[in-house]
């Protein structure tokens, strides 16, 4: 069973969007016969995969260049001190930089040991292949490039390869790419950009020419796949190690950058320059103090012989980086490691959280990237698609329309179709005898055009099981709506059994089974928006069928009832259905012939295959015959409506970006809330652009708009409100393309700022037909307008990958459209309604946690350098430090780190359940508020008066007399730890102020560090320390505790440095409190008073009731009532909280009433 | 910047990784436990003029009355200062100004005082320096804390930190550097005057440094012989000392290292103007006050050249307290923040009182 493809060739050419390459691989190493093309050995790579960055020897040096090149700042310092002379040792700024790579260093290390794990798993795993034709087994990473590999059922392919033959008779097999894009299919279906691959093999019998077939992506195994339903195949390996397409795929991922790392590096900047200044004004302070030789010099405090011969100039430099050295703990190099431990580990409170772990899935949260944590509070606009992310993508198959009859498989007795006659005014109820002919082509197009694949079990036949139970058999596809329609027809009474040798079987109502042989098989694409099959029956007619969008069948459909079908498409386009239109053609056997002959030559064609193709496809699929329509139904997402309307008031604008027609986007945006009854809608589409030209459209639109802009921004903080006016933006990829596209006379601009200025003032968007990158393009349009608002994608399918990819924060539904979403994302979630959670608490969250840390940093290293600074003007600029060695270097290590990273991994300033309930919380934190210029300034001030504090205070205390009760005086060391003390307590304290929420956690870490800093000190200055050359703390710290002045200096100098702070947080709350200050309140009443429950939504603003009252999830009924939009309440849910919304169940049913007459406008019921 | 989660995701994306999509079922439903759900019992305080009022007023109840006693106490305290660097050519000293270290031999001067108070209590006597920066780099890192501990080695090779004092004429100092070379070696000596007779008054030299500095961290070399001058045998005196280390007192526990006026002066000093303390005078009897008021003088033996520098010498009299020696800093101090306090804590009550209801009143509809 061996194959025995003499002497071929494989002529590959892979090609994605800048990578090409062309190789010419001979299978089983073989010479090539003489005469062909001149054949260049190439060198490839053997099979083995390497994802992890370092190895066991370039570990360390690799690691410390990587690290270097982020810390370079204070490496700069490191190499400096062992250079010149300076201030402090090396091991005082070493430590904490020894300390910090060290941290970074073991986290990356043990990432990388997982790489390397899993690489290992993945090499050493054993492959047979065929060697001078012998089956060999051998480690995977042996493999190389021309090998023969044999691949058994449920086995991963080890490499890419060409399918050469398989153990069925039929030369195919079956694969699962589940480990590669999650679809559980039993069919190779490559998405174009990623598997793109052309080919060409020559098969050479002996001296003969050779024979070329053509190599396609239905011939290429990649790797990562797994064999299934296939005993063993055989293939040439083309493709191994890195260069297999799984292994390139994991490359091309761009690194995001939060808004509040870009704040944090400005911040360190500015600090930059303060260093610099600093060090400056010293430097020139020194030189000018020092100018009366007796200070310079004096006779107590001779230089040596080496110094004084230095030269004036490199004097001052070696001075002036001495004083970088003293003052560059400014610049917290620590801030660095607690920011990524924070992320690190405040990225598991999202995967823990239980509320957003699917049951139904049995999936959480999943956390690709923690950069982007507090990104999440910042959002401002939320791009969502609207399949499977806004739907559930779970279809089922509502009605189909033939010939402008209805049928609905619900309505289904004892296995006859009863035609569903009622309330259908516009069809003629009396099919003919055409019609008859015409419905039984319909339900076979329905069930032979389509790319779904028939679970088989081993044991039992597929075709007795199935007729055992008609749903025994299970249906896969990669697009669920094909499963919807495959099933829908099956209980309209034809099933689709299997595909079996190139034949597809169906059986028909009367129990029997035709039987059709697959010719061709025209598969979707985004760009055509339809799939053909060209069948032959067992009479011998070939026929084509062709389902597709409306859009793309009707131009192409010369016959049939064209007019009554597009009406009912129309309607349940309007009513949130998808539809799919079928058409057929009958093809002579000469017509055939000239067919095949077309997709031959284009699927040969080595260069532009895919247009050729597209070409080919788009000369077959013309004058159809119309045959019907099918509507499918996707049901809204739990608590999508709830959660967009949530998202809405928490001041982010939702956009909906689909590839649906805008009637059926439409009606989906009604349910889901994103328009509302009074939204007034604006329409920017093909169709009104036909009309008038485009520039007039626009200028029209933003009359409209800007008329209300002023009361809209009005709006904007004050919540939403019903009296206003709000607008709905509808736009379609044809329009947008117009607007993108750069004007001849250059002034490309202009358009898109009058669009961008309408979609400002509108509170919703829905952009339809929209293909995969226009997707990406308009987030990026949004993305760089002069706001530069941070935005957020959240998608499901393949086709919203590259918004993802594009957006601030992409987010992927880990749904059923495969996994390609969720691998490309940020954060992966299991449902839509999950994003509320996710934005306005965990992002809430994040983004105050790392805020308050990021400020709090630099406030506590600004209280700690400023001191040293002060200190300089008493020394004579000599660059003295203030604090002993240990304080220096402990400071940010030990005495004040723990605290801060709990407070910003545990801080709740509001509950979790206000947050959720009071999305309008989300704008206090909007536009980075927490990290403005006016807050950090203030912080800066803060460290700045708390240093002065501390300096003077001690100054003052310690100013010629003595402070102890036996006489006995102190040194500088004791002035320095005193200081030293009041400032660990201050900034601690400080912190404390700042903490809302008090775990024993928080307790533990804030007293124990202050406990440990006591510990320490005592123990520090407790013993003589052998194995230091100096002594100077040496009871220092005991000597200060035992003198009253220096008990009642510390406690007074920390309630002088905390007062303002106090008084501000006090005063800001009195005066001018901010809608979470008020919350904060609040709840503290309600925790007070249980049983006077204050409602908060309606305290914060009366007007939300009216709101409040369409909170109540309205779902769409799947019953067998004509009524699509009927929306029923769940009164239920929300009358546990009458008081809250201050109305009466009755109250809130009138208006539900209201709505749906409101949405359910153009139902026509 | 921060982590990066390639590790877990590519090992999840090979296809030997098992269970990467779903499929492990209820196994990865995260637990509810209090931690992992943020809803770990907290105290939740929140800052309002409510909570914070009292506090002001108790902090402003508390600090006053504290500080009026640090400040009673501290004007209670009798010092007497005197300023005896003769930079005034009215000045008895004015005549060793520039003075020399090795002037032989050495000026003298005496200085007539009058206390116009009883000195009760025990009076401490200190000198004073203006202008003389101990902390300095270069000076304050200028010793060898191993050598001052008795350490024999550091004896004979100091540490290159006490460059360019640690060796001269090619034999290492002892004690090196140049804190201990510039130590302060003025003679203060007192005397009461009684009816022109001068009475001197018994100045105690012991227990001016820390016992821990005495006992501890200084410490003669080690060896056979207890007798200094054979330890530090291999070394020289610093250069500006007039005698070697071992011959500063007569007495055995308080010569070479160990001598308290080396100690007190090693400790070096905060800021460029600081005292030390030079003398203790004990009370004798409860009868009679420690120095009486009345007429004193002061005789010093003139060593030490501050002129060069602008410095100053003063000689200080003190008694002390339970909180040192007179500072009026603290007890004002104690009594602004207090009245701050209290005056705050007033205004936020007015402000509590017309805006506080305010907040609460007006959003509850109706």
């Amino acid at each position: 069973r061996k194959p025995r493809p003499v002497r071929p060739l494989t002529h590959g050419c892979a090609g994605e969007e800048n990578w090409v390459d062309n190789r010419t691989i001979y299978v089983g190493h073989r010479e090539p016969p003489s005469g062909t093309e001149a054949y260049i050995p190439q060198r490839y790579p053997d099979n083995r995969i390497v994802s992890s960055k370092y190895t066991f020897w370039n570990f360390v040096p690799k690691n410390l260049f990587e690290q270097f090149r982020r810390i370079e700042m204070v490496r700069l310092f490191f190499v400096l001190q062992l250079i010149i002379d300076t201030p402090t040792s090396p091991v005082t700024s070493g430590l904490p930089l020894f300390f910090v790579i060290t941290v970074t260093a073991i986290k990356q290390g043990y990432e990388d040991w997982l790489r390397h794990k899993a690489d290992n798993a993945m090499n050493q795993c054993p492959v047979h292949f065929i060697q001078h034709g012998k089956l060999v087994r051998k480690q995977s990473r042996k493999l190389r490039v021309g090998d023969i590999v044999m691949v058994k059922e449920d086995e991963t392919f080890p490499c890419d390869l060409i399918f050469l033959s398989s153990s069925r008779g039929d030369g195919t097999c079956f694969v699962t790419t589940t480990s590669l894009d999650g679809e559980s299919s039993h069919k190779t279906y490559y998405a174009p950009d990623i598997y793109k691959f052309a080919g060409r093999i020559n098969v050479y019998h002996d001296r003969n020419e050779p024979i070329a077939r053509p190599l396609g992506s239905e011939n290429l195994l990649l790797r990562g796949a797994t064999l299934k339903n296939t005993e063993r195949i055989f293939g040439v390996a083309i493709y191994t190690g890195m260069e297999t397409k799984m292994a390139l795929n994991y490359q091309s991922k761009s690194q995001k950058r939060s808004a509040v790392e870009k704040s944090m590096n400005v911040f360190l900047i500015v600090y930059l320059c303060i260093l610099i200044s600093k060090a400056v004004i010293n430097t020139t302070l020194k030189y000018v103090w020092q100018s009366d030789p007796f200070r310079d010099e004096p006779w107590y405090n001779q230089k040596t012989e080496s110094e004084r011969k230095r030269n004036l100039i490199l004097r001052a430099f070696t001075d002036f980086l001495a004083f970088m050295v003293l003052f560059n703990y400014i610049i917290p190099v620590s801030m660095y490691v607690t920011v990524e431990m924070q992320k690190f580990l405040g990225s598991y409170f999202l995967t823990w959280d239980e509320e957003m772990f699917d049951e139904d899935t049995g999936e959480g949260p999943l956390v690709n990237t923690s950069d982007l944590n507090e990104e999440l509070g910042q959002v401002e606009y939320v791009f969502t698609d609207k399949t499977g992310t806004l739907t559930e993508n779970n279809m089922e198959f509502i009605e189909c329309c033939i010939e402008g009859h209805v049928y609905i498989p619900h309505v289904i007795c004892n296995g006859q179709i009863l035609r569903d006659c009622t309330g259908i005014d516009m069809i003629d109820s009396s099919p003919g005898g055409s019609g008859k002919e015409r419905e039984e082509l319909f339900f076979q197009a329905l069930c032979l055009c389509h790319t779904v694949q028939v679970k088989e079990d081993d044991n039992i036949d597929g075709l007795k099981k199935a007729q055992l139970s008609r749903r025994s058999c299970v249906y896969i596809s990669s697009s669920p709506d094909e499963v919807a329609l495959v099933e829908g027809i099956q209980r309209l009474g034809y099933t689709y059994l299997r595909l079996k040798d190139n034949f597809m079987e169906i059986l028909n109502p009367k129990n029997d089974i035709e039987r059709f042989e697959l010719l061709e098989m025209l598969s979707f694409d985004s760009v055509r928006r339809r799939m053909s099959v060209i069948v032959r029956s067992v009479a011998g007619d070939i026929f084509l069928f062709c389902k597709g969008a409306d859009s793309s069948i009707f131009p192409r459909v010369t016959e049939g009832k064209i007019d009554q079908i597009r009406s009912r498409v129309e309607r349940n386009a309007v009513e949130g259905l998808r539809t799919l239109c079928v058409a057929y053609k009958k093809f002579t056997r000469k017509e055939y012939d000239s067919v095949c002959k077309l997709l031959q030559n284009a699927k040969l064609a080595l260069h532009d295959r895919e247009k050729k193709l597209a070409e080919a496809y788009e000369q077959i699929e013309k004058d159809l015959i119309l045959l019907g329509a099918t509507a499918v139904e996707d049901q809204l997402q739990e608590k999508a409506a709830d959660t967009i309307e949530a998202l809405q008031k928490a001041g982010i604008k939702v956009w909906v970006l689909t590839g649906d027609k805008m009637e059926t986007a439409a009606a989906t945006c009604y349910a889901c809330k994103l328009f509302r009854r009074n939204t007034q809608l604006l329409e920017l589409t093909t169709k009104k652009i036909e009309e008038q030209s485009l520039h007039d459209v626009l200028f029209d639109l933003s009359k409209t708009v800007l008329k209300h802009s002023g009361s809209l921004t009005r709006d904007n903080f004050s919540g939403l409100s019903t009296d206003m006016q709000d607008y709905g933006l509808i736009i379609d990829g044809a329009a947008l393309s117009l607007i993108m596209k750069p004007r001849e006379d250059g002034s490309s601009d202009n358009y898109r700022e009058h669009f961008l200025e309408i979609c400002r003032n509108c509170s919703a968007v829905l952009c339809c037909r929209m293909a995969p990158l226009q997707k990406a393009q308009i987030v990026k349009l949004i993305k760089l307008s002069k706001e530069h608002p941070i935005t957020l994608a959240i998608g499901d399918g393949a086709n919203d990958v590259s918004m993802i990819l594009e957006a601030h924060v992409g987010i992927g539904i880990t749904g059923k459209e495969g996994r390609q979403a969720a691998r490309n994302s940020d954060y992966a979630i299991p449902k839509f309604k999950h994003l509320k959670k996710m934005l306005l608490v965990h992002g809430h969250f994040y983004y105050v946690r790392i805020s308050e840390l990021v400020q709090y940093f630099f406030y506590k290293n600004v209280c700690f350098i400023f001191p040293q600074f002060l200190y300089q003007f008493f020394c004579g600029f000599s660059q003295q430090p203030l604090y002993d060695t240990a304080y220096l270097t402990l400071y940010n290590i030990s005495f004040t780190s723990l605290p801060i990273l709990l407070y910003s991994l545990m801080e709740q300033h509001v509950s979790t359940e206000m947050l959720k309930r009071e999305p309008s919380l989300y704008r206090d934190i909007a536009k980075n508020a927490l990290l403005r210029w006016r807050v950090f300034i203030y912080w800066t001030f803060l460290g700045l008066f708390d240093a002065v504090v501390f300096f003077f205070g001690a100054y003052f205390l310690f100013d010629n007399t003595t402070v102890t009760s036996n006489g006995q005086m102190f040194g500088n060391w004791t002035f320095g730890t005193l200081v030293f003390t009041v400032l660990v307590f201050t900034v601690t304290l400080k912190l404390a102020l700042d903490t809302h929420y008090w775990t024993w956690i928080n307790h533990f870490v804030i007293w124990g560090s202050l406990l440990f800093y006591i510990i320490f000190s005592l123990l520090w200055g407790g013993m003589i320390w052998p194995f230091l050359n100096y002594q100077r703390m040496y009871y220092v710290f005991m000597q200060m505790l035992s003198s009253g002045p220096a008990w009642l200096g510390i406690i007074l100098l920390i309630t002088v440095s905390l007062l303002p702070d106090v008084l501000k947080k006090v005063l800001c709350r009195q005066l001018w409190p901010t809608a979470t200050e008020r919350t904060q309140i609040m709840s503290r009443h309600c925790r007070d008073h249980t049983s006077e429950f204050t409602p908060l939504a309606s305290l914060k603003n009366p007007r939300y009731r009216s709101n409040d009252c369409s909170n109540s999830p309205a779902r769409r009924s799947n019953s067998h009532s004509k009524k699509r939009m009927f929306t029923h309440w769940k009164g239920n849910d929300y009358s546990i909280l009458p008081s809250i919304f201050g109305y009466s169940n009755n109250r809130c049913n009138s208006s539900a009433r209201y709505c749906y007459s409101g949405s359910g406008l153009e139902t026509s019921v | 910047m921060a982590v990066n989660y390639n590790a877990k995701e590519e090992a999840d994306g090979h296809p030997s990784g098992v269970g990467a999509s779903g499929g492990a079922g209820k196994s990865r439903k995260p637990d509810n436990t209090a931690f992992k759900q943020q809803r770990l019992p907290a105290w939740q305080p929140i800052l309002t003029a409510g909570t914070v009022l009292p506090a002001f007023f108790i902090i402003g109840l508390i600090f006053i009355p504290i500080g009026i006693g640090i400040f009673v106490t501290s004007n209670n305290i009798r010092e007497y200062e005197i300023d005896y660097t003769g930079t005034d050519s009215s000045s008895p000293c004015n005549k060793c100004l520039n003075v020399s270290w090795n002037s032989t031999p050495p000026c003298t001067c005496t200085i007539n005082f009058t206390l116009n108070q009883p000195f009760e209590t025990n009076v401490f006597m200190y000198y004073g320096l203006s202008n003389f920066y101990q902390n300095h780099r270069r000076y304050v890192k200028s010793r060898d804390d191993s050598q001052l501990n008795g350490d024999n080695s550091s004896l004979l090779h100091p540490s290159k930190e006490c460059e360019p004092y640690s060796t001269s004429e090619n034999k290492p100092i002892a004690p090196c550097g140049a804190i201990a070379n510039s130590m302060f070696n003025d003679t203060l000596e007192l005397f009461r005057i009684d009816n022109e007779t001068r009475i001197p008054i018994t100045l105690n030299k012991k227990g001016i440094a820390w016992w821990t500095d005495k006992n501890v961290k200084f410490r003669n070399p080690s060896g056979n012989t207890n007798n200094l001058t054979a330890l530090f045998q291999g070394t020289t005196k610093p250069v500006n000392w007039p005698k070697p280390v071992y011959m500063l007192d007569s007495e055995a526990d308080n010569n070479g290292f160990i001598n308290e006026d080396f100690i007190v002066w090693m400790r070096t000093a905060a800021l460029p103007t600081f005292r030390k303390l030079y003398r203790l005078i004990e009370r004798k009897n409860n009868l009679q006050p420690t120095l009486q008021a009345g007429k004193y003088s002061l005789d010093i033996t003139y060593n030490y050249p501050v002129h060069s520098f602008d410095g100053r010498k003063r000689m200080i009299l003190s008694t002390i307290s339970w909180m040192g020696g007179k500072n009026p800093f603290l007890g004002i101090a104690y009594i602004t923040v207090g009245s701050i306090c209290f005056f705050l804590g007033v205004v936020l009550l007015v402000i509590h009182h017309k805006y506080g209801n305010r907040n609460t009143s007006a959003d509850i509809p109706n």
